[in-house]
């Protein structure tokens, strides 16, 4: 049983290698990466394009396949875990069918995964509720908002209730505003579910906003450069990123994306 | 040359009730909308009528209209026994039984890379023959009833229908197949839960563009070997007798049946695919 307590660790990766075999020749997505994620992180992956931040996240969900090192996920190979349904995951667009409604959306895993339908019918709701889109289950994607669209994603990544959630960008096509508050509202779902988050950003506020655990990755190869443990409370008002641990946070984060790039 | 001047003034007068109809808020109702063409429909024939009294037409060359509808109402057992055969039992089985193996041989070649690269260029190949060279070779092999306009209907629904499916089936996003893996879904729940769903707005343009072909084939077919009955029969018999009225009686009753199942399919396509944004109103 200690591998369900707080604090274990859920992602191990050591000395992870890939590399792409394009027309170009071969290019060194990932170099030598070696993190380890505990149980209840919330970890932060942040770089520039190219920095092999997506990638990394692609590999723990087996989306891609790493070409030397070791990753596990739950103590398994990436493959198995997606197979056991560890994970949820969440990509830059939301990716709803258009052909169903949001609550048919939300049910579709549920339906692979063979729930039973009352119980569909069950997570739907709680899900909806979970992420404020109560009373829309019948609606189209079409007919709602972007930052709507994305809420119903991350429901539909939450409905089968992994205990890992892998969110890529989620709220990168979206403006500020609207990215605040998706922010506050994902900060209050992780301390209500206390999943293990895994949160991929090109945007430093929002990953010292949110995270316990910043990594700081560059290109050409990607590889991290800082990995930050973030002293911030866990409770967060927005506000607190005017405080002076969270500037400081904010330029290491810097500090280390700049200093990825002199290596060039 | 009365007739032909009483034509000409219909027509000016037809054409600004229809300009005045336009312009006003009513023509954005819905009888509004389907008023506008009625009007330009019964202008046409109207004027049709007017022209070729007036000028003294040969009927051989082109009948009035009020001719053609005689013609049909002395005329509709013959119709009605040429469209069974020419379209109930020619064109709509030939039509479904081509659409269906073309549905079952599109996830052939998804599943398989081997059948891509092989059925596709004969699929390529077939729908490049020539119908007036196919259709008599399939007349000799079916015999001279419904069973070779079928097959004729068959070649030539196939390819269309395939080609739109394949592509259709490519057109789910990565993002949106990614998802599926990432929930653990196999190769059937992924096709029916999201790319035959995706492919749909493809399938129906190709069904539509067969739909037309359907009639065209069935009726050709018939030019080379029928029973005494049938659309394109009747035409090549009558065409022989200088019977342009029935000709054009027969012409009449394909361009209904073919907007008609044209329609139909348009139908069943807005109730499927009501998500595509051409769809959404």
């Amino acid at each position: 049983m200690k591998d369900t307590q707080a604090g274990a660790p859920v992602i191990e990766a050591k000395g992870l290698n890939l590399v792409f075999q394009t027309a170009d020749g071969p290019v060194q997505a990932l170099k030598d990466v070696n993190l380890t994620v505990n149980r209840g992180d919330f970890v932060s992956f942040i770089g520039p394009s190219g920095c092999g931040k997506t990638t990394f996240l692609r590999c723990i969900a087996a989306l891609e396949h790493p070409t030397g090192g070791t990753l596990t996920v739950n103590g398994m190979s990436p493959d198995e875990a997606r197979r056991k349904r560890a994970y949820g995951y969440v990509f830059q667009a939301a990716g709803l069918y258009p052909w169903r409604t949001i609550a048919g959306n939300i049910k579709l895993p549920l339906e692979i995964m063979g729930f039973d339908k009352a119980e569909q019918d069950r997570r739907v709701s709680q899900v909806l509720e979970l992420v404020e889109l109560k009373g829309f289950g019948k609606k189209f994607p079409w007919q709602l908002s972007g930052g709507m669209q994305q809420r119903a994603s991350i429901a539909r990544a939450l409905a089968f209730d992994a205990d890992i959630l892998l969110m890529d960008e989620p709220f990168g096509a979206l403006d500020e505003i609207v990215r605040d508050r998706l922010n506050e509202e994902t900060l209050k779902l992780w301390a209500r579910t206390e999943k293990t988050i895994g949160f991929v950003t090109h945007s430093i506020p929002e990953a010292v906003y949110l995270s316990t655990k910043i990594v700081v990755m560059s290109p050409r190869p990607g590889r991290i450069t800082d990995i930050i443990d973030s002293p911030l409370p866990k409770e967060r008002p927005l506000d607190i990123r005017d405080s002076r641990e969270f500037i400081e946070i904010a330029h290491r984060v810097r500090e280390g994306l700049r200093a990825g790039h002199h290596e060039d | 040359m009365s007739a032909l001047w009483i034509a000409v003034a219909v027509w000016l007068a037809a054409w600004a009730l229809n300009v005045w109809l336009a312009g006003r808020a009513a023509s954005r109702s819905r009888l509004g909308k389907m008023l506008v063409p009625i009007i330009f429909g019964a202008t046409v024939l109207v004027l049709w009528e007017g022209l070729v009294r007036g000028l003294n037409v040969a009927p051989v060359i082109l009948p009035p209209p009020s001719a053609i509808a005689a013609k049909i109402a002395t005329s509709l057992p013959v119709l009605w026994q040429d469209f069974a055969q020419t379209i109930l039992k020619g064109a709509i089985p030939g039509f479904l039984i081509g659409a269906g193996a073309a549905f079952v041989v599109a996830i052939a070649i998804d599943r398989s890379p081997f059948l891509q690269k092989g059925l596709l260029p004969v699929g390529n190949f077939v729908a490049a023959l020539p119908i007036v060279g196919l259709a008599p070779i399939l007349v000799m092999w079916f015999g001279f009833d419904w069973q070779s306009k079928a097959a004729v209907v068959v070649v030539m629904v196939f390819f269309p229908i395939l080609v739109n499916m394949v592509a259709g089936l490519q057109a789910s996003e990565r993002m949106q197949r990614d998802l599926m893996a990432t929930w653990g879904a196999s190769y059937w729940q992924t096709l029916v839960k999201l790319r035959l769903p995706a492919a749909m707005p493809f399938i129906f343009n190709g069904l539509k563009i067969a739909s037309t072909l359907a009639l065209i084939g069935a009726i050709v077919a018939e030019f080379f070997g029928s029973p005494v009955y049938g659309m394109g029969f009747r035409i090549s018999t009558e065409v022989g007798r200088l019977g342009l009225d029935m000709v054009w009686a027969e012409i009449a009753v394909a361009a209904l049946a073919g907007s008609a199942l044209y329609g139909l399919v348009s139908l069943i396509e807005r109730w499927v695919t009501f998500w595509h944004p051409s769809q959404r109103h």
